[in-house]
């Protein structure tokens, strides 16, 4: 007999709602249900989030609801997951529900966790001490920028690694241009502290987008692992007792995965599962996968890196399920755009072996986007990715970009 | 790359002056080293060092401040305090093993 087999998949964020969709048309109705399960009802454009304090994005064109996201045949549960038995097979969600699982595959990313850090969730927090890495936090920090009359704008990285890495850089370029067209750049110390030793973590990227800093006349305060706020001095404070001041704060507090990750033991110390880098197969399990941000693949966390894995791992599912071996690899690959400000943006492209590349790309040697070098085409391109995301990436569509990196066009740097 | 000799053994180091061979490492190493960036080891030196030893053969990759901190059960203020200034690099090039990599 013919019995139905569950694949439940934990989030339906960037990687769950492609994941799901793709399934679903691959996994016949009559053997798999498909159940998705997301602690709310809206689905956010994450990279949105870095342009609506400048204006340059609105909160709605950030927000949908998640729901008509969802294809038809997939049953989608709003609930918050408490706990994996991975030894009963067996997801418990908070209110009680309890969903048994023949595949699982856990795609809840990383939150940003400001309680982590002592003194950050003050009176001055979402006021002084802002941030951009939530949809409630970009607003507020939208708000106060409006008011912002100069002083010491400092931006902040609390440790890594973070989603979307070149983010607080990003918002640094913005921020300057921003200033500069308000005719507030010589009123203001535009600052930038990092735990990192220099701009970027990956080298060739780092001299590149280190220049750029100097370029707009950012301050950088290297090698800060950040102890406390001091809200009532205004100052941030290291492990080794320097300080920074602040007016005016924009903090990416550290990211973390999801609490029942490691409730469930499946997780590293900062709550990712790890897994197979080039099959995101759970390590210990054979029915337990782990997506997006979730996982602890050395690479990037970022909503390209979780398409490029999601097209991979759809065909290897099929095989493992049939019991088979599974035929693809993933190598890390990751794009990103950067924004520079005044109307343009880099592109960085890299893999688990490979150094961010010169060179364009999609198209080998015609572009329009170039790696590595500053264009508008780049930041034409970061500002459209929005609409192929709502309406071609979420939906499972082909982009008709390769998930494997591809070397031609491109020129090691 | 450059070979160098600390404490009677011929080593292979990057610019950087890390071991390029982790496996040349030998627990005599570790004070010439220490010595090198200015320190001298004590006990709670040598369990992180031991740690970081352990964690490299299993996991692959030298250990962040926070692991080695959570597995470790040492307040990150007390790895500034043992390794000033820079712990994690300096942690991993007394432990002989490569920088860690600033998470990508
Ligand atoms: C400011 C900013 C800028 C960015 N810019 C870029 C960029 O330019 N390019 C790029 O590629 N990427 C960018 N990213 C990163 C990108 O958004 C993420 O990497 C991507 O969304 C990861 O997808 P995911 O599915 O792993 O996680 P998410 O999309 O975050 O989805 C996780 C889902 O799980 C749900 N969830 C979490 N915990 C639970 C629970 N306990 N129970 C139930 N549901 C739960 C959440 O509600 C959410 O819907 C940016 C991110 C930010 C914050």
């Amino acid at each position: 007999m013919n019995t139905t087999k569950h694949l439940v998949v934990l989030g339906a964020g960037t990687a769950g709602t492609m994941v799901v969709n793709k399934l679903r048309r691959r996994l016949p109705a009559d053997q798999w249900t498909i159940t998705v399960v997301n602690k709310d009802e809206v689905h956010d454009y994450q990279p949105g989030y870095l342009f609506i304090p400048f204006g340059l994005n609105t909160p709605e064109q950030v927000r949908k609801q998640t729901r008509p996201f969802i294809h038809d045949g997939i049953e989608l549960l709003i609930g918050d997951v408490e706990r994996v038995d991975t030894a009963a097979n067996e997801v418990r969600l908070t209110d009680g529900r309890v969903l048994p699982y023949d595949q699982l595959v856990i795609a809840t990313g990383t939150t940003p966790r400001p309680d982590q850090t002592e003194g950050t969730l003050g009176i001055q927090w979402h006021r002084e001490v802002g941030e951009f890495y939530t949809y409630e936090g970009a607003v507020a920090l939208r708000d106060r920028l409006d008011t912002f009359e100069g002083g010491r704008l400092v931006v902040h990285i609390t440790e890594l690694p973070i989603k979307c890495p070149v983010a607080p850089l990003e918002f640094a370029f913005l921020a300057d241009d921003w200033l500069r067209r308000r005719g507030l750049r010589e009123k203001t110390e535009l600052v930038f502290v990092t735990p990192l030793d220099g701009a970027f973590t990956k080298p060739v990227a780092s001299r590149t987008l280190g220049g750029l800093l100097a370029e707009k006349g950012i301050i950088v305060e290297p090698d800060f692992m950040v102890e406390r706020i001091d809200q009532e001095r205004q100052v941030l404070v290291s492990y080794d007792e320097r300080e920074v001041a602040y007016d005016q704060l924009v903090t990416v507090p550290l990211n973390m995965g999801a609490d029942f990750v490691a409730a469930s033991g499946l997780g590293d110390e900062l709550n990712y599962v790890p897994v197979d880098k080039h099959t995101f197969l759970a390590t210990g399990h054979d029915n337990v996968f782990a997506l997006g941000d979730a996982n602890n693949i050395p690479t990037s966390k970022a909503g390209s890196v979780a398409h490029f894995s999601v097209e991979v791992f759809v065909d290897n599912f099929l095989e493992h399920i049939a019991g088979r071996p599974m035929p693809h690899s993933f190598d890390g690959h990751a794009n990103c755009f950067v924004e520079s400000g005044h109307g343009k943006a880099l592109l960085l492209d890299f893999n688990y072996d490979t150094e961010p590349l010169t060179g364009s790309f999609p198209i080998p040697k015609v572009g329009p986007m170039t790696l590595l070098g500053e264009s508008r085409a780049n930041h034409l391109g970061k500002l459209a990715f929005r609409h192929i995301y709502w309406n071609a990436l979420l939906p499972g569509r082909p982009l008709g970009l390769p998930a494997e990196m591809s070397m031609s066009g491109k020129n090691p740097a | 790359m450059t070979t160098t000799t600390i404490a009677g053994h011929e080593l292979e180091v990057n610019e950087e002056g890390f071991l390029t061979h982790p496996e040349q490492w030998t627990e005599d190493l570790a004070p010439e080293l220490a010595r090198l960036i200015g320190l001298e080891l004590t006990d709670a030196h040598w369990t992180l060092i031991r740690f970081l030893r352990q964690d490299y053969a299993t996991e692959g990759e030298t250990a962040t401040l926070r692991r080695v901190s959570t597995r470790t059960d040492t307040p990150i203020k007390s790895l500034f305090a043992l390794f000033p200034g820079k712990p994690a690099k300096k942690m991993a090039y007394v432990s002989g093993l490569p920088k860690p990599k600033g998470c990508v």
